[in-house]
């Protein structure tokens, strides 16, 4: 019998772990007269699961939007730090071969503002999100969602659809390869080809992941991943990130309610309160912040 | 859930990505391709006409299906693109002199680039909003075409010649026979190139829109370059569908291509399906035997009812409306969900799932 392993690296970024790759500056957004966000600033360093928390209408979600270029701020700026010649398909060719551990330090980093970028623009320089409300193409299977994850490495060659064999179909196997995988990493075996309409909530929950991962990309943003859960769902939801933070090497920013996952799980967090950093550090630290316990708990008497 | 073919296990990507995989499958495709080679020799000129009738609609549908069955984008502007398809290939080969194969290809183009242009609205405006939009098209596209006198040469209709492909012209006696086989092979081309759209990202993209825009656009996806595509793909059918009506016709003018029109062709693909190419084709030979139907129905109860015999339109009308209530309220997935449901009986017996 044949065993697999992993062909592909997952993650879209070969920068050195510990280096800046994601840096907001002074990010600030209004809805008419209400600050979502005010001068935010904050920097995801390469290799950690930064974790954002804060009360409801902190503006956790908003932040995320302006990232992958869903809200245009109306002022800071975004940039995503990555490693020449890396982003969008010329990833591609890269995965294509096994990548080789190559030090980050003799390449040189190019620095790209996300600001002004629409969010196709964003997804691909490589920042793959999820969405607090399940936002699964409904009518779709499981697999079909996932390859919707290769869209931004797939050429689109209408003369080539229409004819299907050749090109078209050489490109579909190539890109279903690296899906499975994905499949595999988060055991959706038994789910591929149902309609994800169909689906439990925590298995639509582990599609949205999925689908973005599949993306191969340098920056992972997931909204409340573990949103309506039980203390069981959550666990397990807890341990597939960390697969992909551990196997597969992604660089995750995640929002999350439930602090003591936050804990157990990042490396870093930022706190926001009615859309202003009160705390930014470790979980030990922020955890003993009073302005945090405050937040959260309210005022002590 | 869809009845599974069991024991049958695919080695490559490659086996599992075919169309057809199992006996039974390869035995309808079978079953239907011999029906359609024996059609022209068993059925009379009356019943080949409606069966081409039905051929240049399914071809229509399945246009009408990429872009609101499986883009979401409504179109209420069919009539006016199969106008555009028509009265182009019309004019280029009759007065320009231009062979009817590449008049067709013209045509085509020419249907595609005006979808293009009245499917900017597309990018800005989602569901109702984009319905009148779209219906906007079609009261533009005939208001030209019946105001335009450079079309008609102002006698109101554009008379073809007998399509001639390559020197072979079609025959007074084997009219219908000949048109039948043409159609048949154009029919299948197009269902086969629009059903491998639909296994490529480029189809993907289009129903990723569908389902969730905002979701596909963080996904990568271009939502202006696929709704452009999606109105591009849907309209070249449209317009080869337009032209094949001009050419089989071989006289059109404004009627043909009235708000009705539109209409009816949106009732073919709930009728068959939307987002389903086969649905398409069922919903357009639906759609267009249900009038013979109903005739056929007044003939045998006009002995004892006469009263619907003479009412036959309104009747026929009538029809039409209870269709597509019957089928939004007891089948919205149409005629295609409804053939799924019965091979999945057989597939299942003797369990129920």
């Amino acid at each position: 019998m044949r065993t697999r392993a992993y062909q592909h690296s997952l993650s879209g970024s070969s920068m050195a772990a510990g280096q800046p790759l994601l840096e907001v500056e002074a990010l600030s957004l209004a809805f008419g007269g209400v600050k979502a966000l005010s001068e935010v600033s904050f920097t995801v360093t390469s290799g950690s699961i930064h974790a954002v928390i804060g009360p409801n209408g902190a503006g956790k979600s908003s932040l995320l939007n302006c990232v992958s270029g869903l809200y245009r701020p109306t002022a800071g700026s975004i940039v995503l730090n990555f490693v020449a010649g890396e982003e969008g398909r010329k990833r591609t060719q890269r995965m294509s071969a096994p990548s080789d551990e190559r030090e980050a330090g003799e390449k040189s980093i190019e620095r790209r503002a996300l600001t002004r970028l629409k969010p196709n623009r964003v997804a691909r320089l490589g920042v793959a999100r999820s969405f607090q409300n399940i936002e699964l193409f409904d009518q779709l299977s499981v697999l079909e969602n996932i390859m919707l994850g290769r869209h931004i490495h797939m050429k689109q060659n209408l003369a080539a659809a229409f004819l299907w064999t050749g090109p078209a179909r050489k490109q579909e196997i190539a890109h279903r390869v690296i899906v499975e995988e994905v499949i595999d990493l988060l055991k959706l075996q038994a789910e591929r080809s149902k309609p994800v309409g169909t689906l439990a909530y925590g298995i639509q929950k582990r599609v949205e992941l999925a689908r973005a991962l599949a993306m191969q990309p340098a920056l992972l943003l997931l909204d409340e991943p573990m949103a309506g859960m039980n203390a069981e769902e959550k666990e397990d939801m807890a341990r597939y990130i960390l697969d992909v933070h551990e196997l597969a090497g992604v660089t995750i920013v995640l929002i999350e309610h439930d602090m003591n996952v936050v804990m157990d799980i990042s490396q870093q967090v930022t706190v926001l309160d009615f859309g202003k950093v009160i705390a930014d550090g470790t979980p030990a630290e922020v955890m003993k912040n009073p302005a945090v316990v405050e937040a959260y708990l309210g005022a002590q008497k | 859930m869809a009845a599974v073919e069991t024991g049958r296990y695919h080695r490559t990507y490659e086996s599992q990505l075919r169309l057809w995989h199992t006996r039974p499958q390869l035995i309808r495709i079978g079953v239907v391709a011999v029906i359609a080679i024996i059609v022209p020799f068993v059925f009379d000129n009356y019943w080949l006409s409606l069966a081409n009738t039905a051929l240049i609609a399914s071809i229509g549908a399945i246009g009408l299906n990429v872009l609101v069955g499986y883009t979401g984008q409504i179109s209420l502007g069919q009539g006016g693109f199969l106008a555009v398809g028509a009265f182009t290939s019309a004019i280029l080969t009759d007065r320009m002199g231009v062979p009817a194969p590449l008049s067709i290809l013209m045509a085509v183009a020419t249907t595609a680039v005006i979808g293009v242009l009245f499917g900017l609205p597309a990018l800005r405006l989602k569901g109702l909003y984009l319905a009148i939009a779209t219906l906007a098209s079609q009261v533009v596209i005939l208001f030209i075409v019946r105001r335009w006198n450079f079309l008609t040469e102002g006698q109101g209709f554009v008379d073809v010649s007998r399509l001639e492909v390559f020197g072979f012209k079609i025959e007074r006696s084997t009219f219908e026979q000949q048109w039948y086989i043409i159609l048949i092979i154009v029919t299948v081309l197009v269902a086969i190139t629009a059903t491998n759209l639909f296994r490529t990202n480029i189809g993907r993209a289009f129903m990723a829109v569908r389902d969730q825009d905002i979701a596909a656009s963080a996904m990568g996806v271009n939502l202006t370059r696929t709704k452009l595509t999606a109105f591009a793909v849907s309209n070249a059918y449209v317009g080869l569908a337009g032209a094949l009506l001009a050419h089989y016709s071989e006289i059109i003018s404004w009627e043909k291509f009235t708000m009705d029109v539109s209409i009816l062709y949106l009732a073919m693909i709930i009728v068959g399906g939307l987002g389903s190419i086969a649905g398409s084709i069922y919903g357009a030979l639906f759609m267009t035997f249900l009038p013979i139907a109903v005739r056929m129905f007044g003939e045998v109860i006009g002995g004892v009812v006469p009263q619907v015999q003479k009412q036959l339109p309104a009747v026929e009308h009538a029809a039409f409306g209870l269709v597509i209530i019957i089928f939004l309220i007891f089948e919205p997935r149409g005629l295609n969900r409804i053939w799924q449901r019965i091979k999945d009986f057989f597939g299942f017996w003797p369990f129920r799932y």
